[in-house]
């Protein structure tokens, strides 16, 4: 098998007495997509921030491309090629996609002023090879609220690519979206793994995690419930041990 | 030409209302527009409001507000004064004054950034502080800066350029061009735009929100020192309530170019616009034959139209 880009090695993460993470692994490959599912307060979103450098696990190993790294920063892992898309927090509504592409890694030249054609240039290459956007509509100098749902997220998306993220991780990239903007999405998602890169996919919706992952790692109360590759288990089959694990917290608690 | 239109509607409107205004004046008092006179003295009363609309406009594109800026600008005039009229030395008062302004806009930014405080809520109480510690310390006494005529600080500062233009007008005119520039086409002033648009999501990119915000009330103080010191020029005198009326003109011009007060929306043209409104409306007022009485209430119709039409514009364009 190929070398894993991202493992994680028994990752605990408390606050106080608060378990929140009690020894979670797992690892993603190149090339591939792997679902985090698991019912609210599973630990999802903690362990995003802890492969995001928001929180530092409280014991446990995390490598990348093999060497053990110490995330501190959401720049840190940023520079290091993992990026997070986040629905609301992706781009800002009232800026030019050109600015929107570039902020924070800006093209800049004497002074710090920024290298405007160049940044237009590259975001107009970068609608075109990674989002299919050819038409006037959208164009480098739109300001971002024109675009809908899940067009930002594409452009997210893009943008991550383009900057050579090796992960990609989506945070419940298709909630709240109307069903032709969740299509859009997802084929956005599967755009990662055909240029190769990694993503790590949370959603709420099963439908759309068993369409779009290779495998799912199920998690439940801080630890690794279950995992399974796409070909062990079906959507449906997903979906009852998904059930199942809820019921049975809800009769535990 | 359309597309520049569209792309820049409050712009084009504010630069439409600005010449429109003119017009009015030119056609309705001729005897005083069509001297040249009066563009010169216009030139050299905009130029202290000018200057910190300018930082202003950084300021509430952030989303933020200072209503301490007058305070600050009072407070380094003092110490400018202070400091000149006993030593006599331009290099030196001219640093202390601008360190004050720095200082106070670093204090600003830090509790506001750092400490979470609203920056509305501070400033007005930042506003009183050095307000009232200029209060304390002159005790109602003002300064005057005799000294200071016809010294080559004097016609740098204030004096008229090509026997004309007011030198405190250059001065606004060109820091309006490198803050502009900033502003658009510099990495900062991108960074501003995005705090102000949408911090959660500027912090996501590695921007350092707080800095940002911090690096805009020190801008803010600086402007404010260096108008304080401008003004100080051109009056050539200090009085404790020095800075005081700039409060409201200057914030009326920076919403006025269409500076959207929630942030992440505005441009330096549009309050440069908004200054030359503002600063022109009183004259223009009394030539036209009202009475000054009427200043207020014109200058309150203008703003209250223009915001109106600000947010008619944004909701249609959605």
């Amino acid at each position: 098998m190929t070398q894993a880009l991202l493992e994680l090695h028994d990752i605990r993460l408390s606050f106080g007495r608060l378990a929140v993470l009690k020894g979670v692994s797992f690892d993603v490959h190149p090339g591939e997509i792997v679902a985090l599912v698991g019912d609210n307060g599973a630990g999802k979103s903690s362990l995003i921030k802890v492969v995001t450098g928001v929180h530092r696990p409280t014991s446990g190993e995390i490598l990348f491309k093999g060497k053990p790294i110490t995330l501190t920063s959401v720049r840190k892992s940023r520079e290091m090629g993992i990026e997070t898309v986040y629905q609301e927090r992706a781009l800002a509504d009232q800026q030019e996609l050109w600015r929107n592409v570039f902020v924070g890694r800006e093209q800049t030249g004497l002074g710090g002023f920024l290298d405007i054609k160049r940044q237009k240039e590259e975001t107009r290459r970068l609608l075109r090879d990674y989002m299919g956007f050819t038409s006037e509509v959208i164009g480098v100098d739109s300001e971002v609220k024109g675009l809908s749902g899940g067009e930002k997220q594409g452009v997210a998306i893009a943008r991550a690519l383009y900057f050579n993220a090796e992960l990609i991780i989506l945070d419940e990239p298709t909630t709240g979206l109307v069903l032709s903007e969740q299509r859009k999405v997802l084929k956005f998602i599967r755009n990662i793994r055909d240029k190769g890169k990694a993503a790590i996919f949370i959603d709420h919706n099963i439908f759309h995690v068993h369409d779009v992952a290779d495998r799912f790692v199920i998690l439940d109360k801080g630890e690794v419930a279950a995992r399974f590759t796409k070909q062990e288990i079906s959507r449906d089959a997903l979906i009852d041990k998904m059930v199942e694990l809820h019921e049975k917290g809800t009769i535990a608690r | 030409m359309r597309f520049f239109i569209a792309r820049n509607r409050v712009p084009v409107l504010v630069t439409c209302i600005c010449v429109l205004l003119f017009l009015i004046y030119v056609v309705g008092a001729p005897d005083t527009f069509l001297q040249p006179g009066i563009y010169a003295a216009l030139m050299g009363t905009v130029a202290f409001s000018g200057i910190l609309a300018i930082a202003a406009t950084f300021i509430v594109t952030l989303g933020e507000i200072d209503l301490s800026f007058p305070s600050i600008m009072g407070l380094s005039a003092w110490v400018f004064a202070a400091t000149y009229s006993s030593l006599g030395n331009f290099p030196l008062s001219f640093v202390l004054c601008l360190s004050v302004g720095l200082l106070l806009g670093l204090f600003n930014g830090v509790i506001i950034a750092k400490v979470g405080v609203p920056s509305i809520v501070l400033t007005i109480g930042t506003m009183f502080v050095w307000r009232g510690l200029i209060h304390v310390l002159v005790q109602g006494q003002s300064i005057t800066l005799n000294q200071l005529d016809g010294t080559i600080w004097n016609s740098l500062l204030v004096g008229r350029f090509a026997g004309y233009v007011p030198a405190q007008f250059i001065w606004f005119v060109g820091i309006a061009i490198v803050l502009g520039l900033i502003y658009r086409r510099h990495r900062f002033g991108s960074h501003v735009l995005f705090v102000g648009d949408n911090a959660a999501s500027a912090r996501m990119v590695g921007i350092d929100t707080d800095m940002v915000k911090i690096q805009c009330f020190v801008l803010m103080g600086a402007m404010s020192a260096i108008a304080g010191l401008l003004s100080l020029a051109f009056n050539q005198s200090f009085f404790p309530t020095h800075g005081d009326s700039m409060l409201l003109p200057t914030l009326s011009a920076v919403f006025i170019g269409g500076t959207s007060v929630f942030g992440g929306k505005g441009t330096i043209w549009g309050t440069f616009m908004g200054v030359l409104i503002m600063g022109s409306l009183e004259t223009g007022i009394v030539a036209l034959g009202l009475t000054g009485f009427w200043y207020q209430f014109i200058a309150g119709l203008t703003i209250v139209t223009s915001v109106v039409i600000y947010a008619l514009l944004l909701r249609k364009v959605g």
